[in-house]
């Protein structure tokens, strides 16, 4: 564990190096040790806690969201099982949005930095965590790696979790949204056994069309499957291979970074007001006074 | 799912609580988990009394409460006991049900001294 934040990922990487401190970013707060500093009273007594298991990791989501709303930017917490194309699908996207748009990346994988080389590849900056043997990704983490990234203003940022579709579902990284990819490949009954994270998605790429003509995929099924757990759910269907639904997913994304850009603005000049108006109120004191 | 983590956020809590509060040793923890939580209790047992050790919590006894799943049927429009996350409506047979109640996880209270 580490010893300085608490945070349980003894085994986390950020792009190869092992978790350094200090921190300058979302937290300042320690550790002490606990047991050898204070005294033993013996006499015991009842503490009412009430506080969710996930606190902590929900503080740090709440500071990253806040990083992003003041810098306008919009994160997306892209989910799914291993090998649903999650990498290729995020090349393709990143090519067609590049021009466009400044992106970045963070990739998250129990062990390697295969997926942020692919990522480079295409000219963005990405950074890698290795998580060790954890399971997902955490708010804490992403902190780190978006201090890593230095993030341009109104820019897109590309979270793409560890291959699981358990537990990710139930640690907020901060994201605007967290996206489902889901492959032809894998059973169109999955939204079925792995609620959560369909619960929690706002879009699901259904991935790997072009493979369809060789499978017994039901992709109405899926889709019904899908609207149970979640009726708001979006669902485009995608193929990094053919291009199918590109378009459609790239417009989703600038529709969305449209939207984070224009708060940021509206909070600034929501701001500004405020501050004219505080000057104002200060100006008549000061001249009644 | 992934209970090693969720072990890990009680011991934080406990630890921020134990500063605010002022106490070295925790003998019991009351923890609050939902039906529909996606909890697996024994293994939040076992993981719990992995991640405690060395720690002001090292051999605390866990108790874990468990709260009713419950939900709200679009279909009838009716709250219903349900027993897991996503059954169709008892009453109704409808779908979706979504979940009201039973998805805490939730550090209750303390035993300290």
């Amino acid at each position: 564990m580490c010893i300085t934040c608490g945070c349980g990922q003894g085994e986390t990487k950020i792009e190869g190096e092992a978790h350094h401190h200090p921190h300058s970013y979302v937290h300042a707060h320690e550790h002490g040790s606990l047991v050898q500093s204070r005294p033993h009273a013996h006499t015991s007594r009842m503490v009412q806690v009430e506080q969710d298991i996930l606190a902590k990791n929900n503080q740090y989501a709440s500071a990253n969201r806040s990083h992003f709303a003041e810098h306008g930017i919009f994160a997306l917490n892209l989910v799914s099982s291993p090998g649903s194309g999650k990498t290729a699908l995020l090349t393709r996207t990143i090519e067609r949005l590049k021009d466009k748009a400044r992106i970045a990346v963070i990739e998250g994988d129990q062990q390697t930095s295969l997926d942020a080389d692919r990522i480079r590849a295409t000219g963005v900056s990405a950074v890698q965590i290795n998580t060790g043997k954890g399971c997902h990704l955490d708010a804490h983490m992403v902190g780190h790696a978006v201090e890593k990234l230095a993030l341009a203003d109104d820019s897109l940022l590309l979270i793409e979790n560890v291959g699981n579709l358990v537990c990710p579902a139930a640690f907020d990284l901060g994201e605007a949204h967290k996206v489902a990819i889901l492959s032809v490949t894998e059973g169109e009954d999955k939204p079925l056994k792995y609620p959560d994270m369909f619960a929690a998605a706002e879009v699901m790429l259904l991935n790997k069309v072009d493979l369809l003509p060789y499978l017994n995929f039901n992709v109405p099924l899926c889709i019904e499957y899908a609207r149970r757990i979640n009726p708001y759910i979006r669902v485009i269907l995608t193929s990094a291979v053919s291009g199918e639904g590109m378009d459609e997913w790239r417009e989703w994304i600038a529709a969305g970074m449209r939207q984070a850009a224009e708060q940021k603005t509206n909070e600034v000049e929501a701001l500004k007001r405020r501050v004219a108006e505080l000057e104002a109120a200060l100006k008549n004191v000061r001249g009644e006074g | 799912m992934h209970e090693m983590s969720l072990a890990d956020g009680v011991l934080q809590v406990i630890e921020d609580n134990a500063k605010i509060n002022g106490y070295s040793r925790v003998r019991k923890v009351w923890l609050e988990i939902g039906e529909l939580a996606g909890v697996e209790v024994e293994a939040m047992r076992f993981c719990f009394d992995s991640v405690v050790k060395g720690t002001l919590a090292d051999g605390a006894r866990l108790e874990i409460i468990v709260t009713q799943g419950e939900g709200h049927c679009f279909g009838c429009g009716k709250t219903v006991p349900i027993q897991l996350r996503y059954d169709p409506c008892p009453l109704c047979g409808g779908y979706p049900v979504e979940p009201t109640g039973g998805l805490e996880m939730r550090v209750k209270e303390l035993e300290v001294e």
